[in-house]
């Protein structure tokens, strides 16, 4: 029997967000993203290793105010995988699975990305600047 | 690579996933010292020219580090994106064929910047 048509669970109209399950499904998303950004790990590598062409294109795509936005947002996607990556690996070893624990977990999680991502961002626009 | 228990009673519903389970948390654990070195090293070399970038790339430490964090990361991309692709794409013959593609891609990135390291690391470059 087909059901196709039905709505599927869970009911994303209706649906009351959480953190728990925002956090679950982010973990996803970046990580998706920072599949997206090997790609740009590799193209810088290459065109280093090709020459000054090479080189001069992906650096003039990066100084772009697109490329600053995509290096922001994976950045950001980074510290947070690496973070809530770090909370699976504790859920792994059946520890912190408490509802509890796992709001006070993902808040971590969030504060630390955030600090993270800032703190990458501050010593690097210093390190320029100077 | 199998479970104790799996190993003991057969296989389950799944037929498979202890060894993909366990790639998956052995080259995220990998990645944990391997992405923390990349950022510091980039944030380093912010503002510097394509010389100090060849010299530093092809340092042995940073050789032999980037080597390891294209394998843990293309591995690790590799593996997750095939349960992203088993949840939303359904029919044998799709969802095979989407990780087969993947997993081709994911090796082609991983060698392509493995050859770039080492085109710099043994001065092959002009």
């Amino acid at each position: 029997m087909r059901s196709a048509d039905r709505p599927l669970s869970p009911h994303l109209q209706i649906y009351r967000w959480q953190l728990t399950s925002v956090l679950s499904a982010l973990h996803r998303a970046t990580g998706l993203a920072l599949s997206v950004g090997g790609i740009l790990l590799v193209w810088w590598l290459v065109a280093a290793a090709m020459g000054a062409e090479a080189y001069g294109f992906v650096g003039d795509f990066l100084s772009s105010w697109l490329g600053i936005v995509l290096l922001l947002g994976w950045s950001a996607a980074l510290f947070y995988h690496l973070c809530n990556g770090v909370r699976h690996l504790v859920w792994d070893t059946g520890h912190a699975l408490d509802l509890r624990s796992t709001y006070i977990g993902g808040w971590v999680v969030v504060a630390m990305a955030v600090i993270l991502t800032l703190s990458a961002w501050v010593a690097g626009i210093s390190h320029w600047s100077y | 690579m199998r479970s104790p228990l799996g190993r003991a009673i057969g296989l389950g519903a799944a037929k498979e996933g202890v060894e993909h389970w366990l790639l998956q948390r052995i080259t995220a654990v990998a990645l944990i010292p391997l992405t923390l070195w990349f950022v510091i090293a980039l944030i380093r070399l912010i503002g510097a020219d394509l010389d100090t970038v060849q010299e530093w790339v092809g340092r042995p430490l940073p050789a032999i580090c980037l080597v390891l964090l294209l394998i843990a990361t293309f591995y690790h991309a590799s593996l997750g994106l095939q349960v992203v692709i088993e949840d939303y794409f359904h029919g044998d013959f799709t969802r095979l064929g989407l990780v087969i593609v993947v997993r081709l891609a994911c090796i082609a990135f991983a060698v392509a910047g493995i050859v770039a390291v080492l085109t710099l690391a043994l001065g092959a470059s002009d």
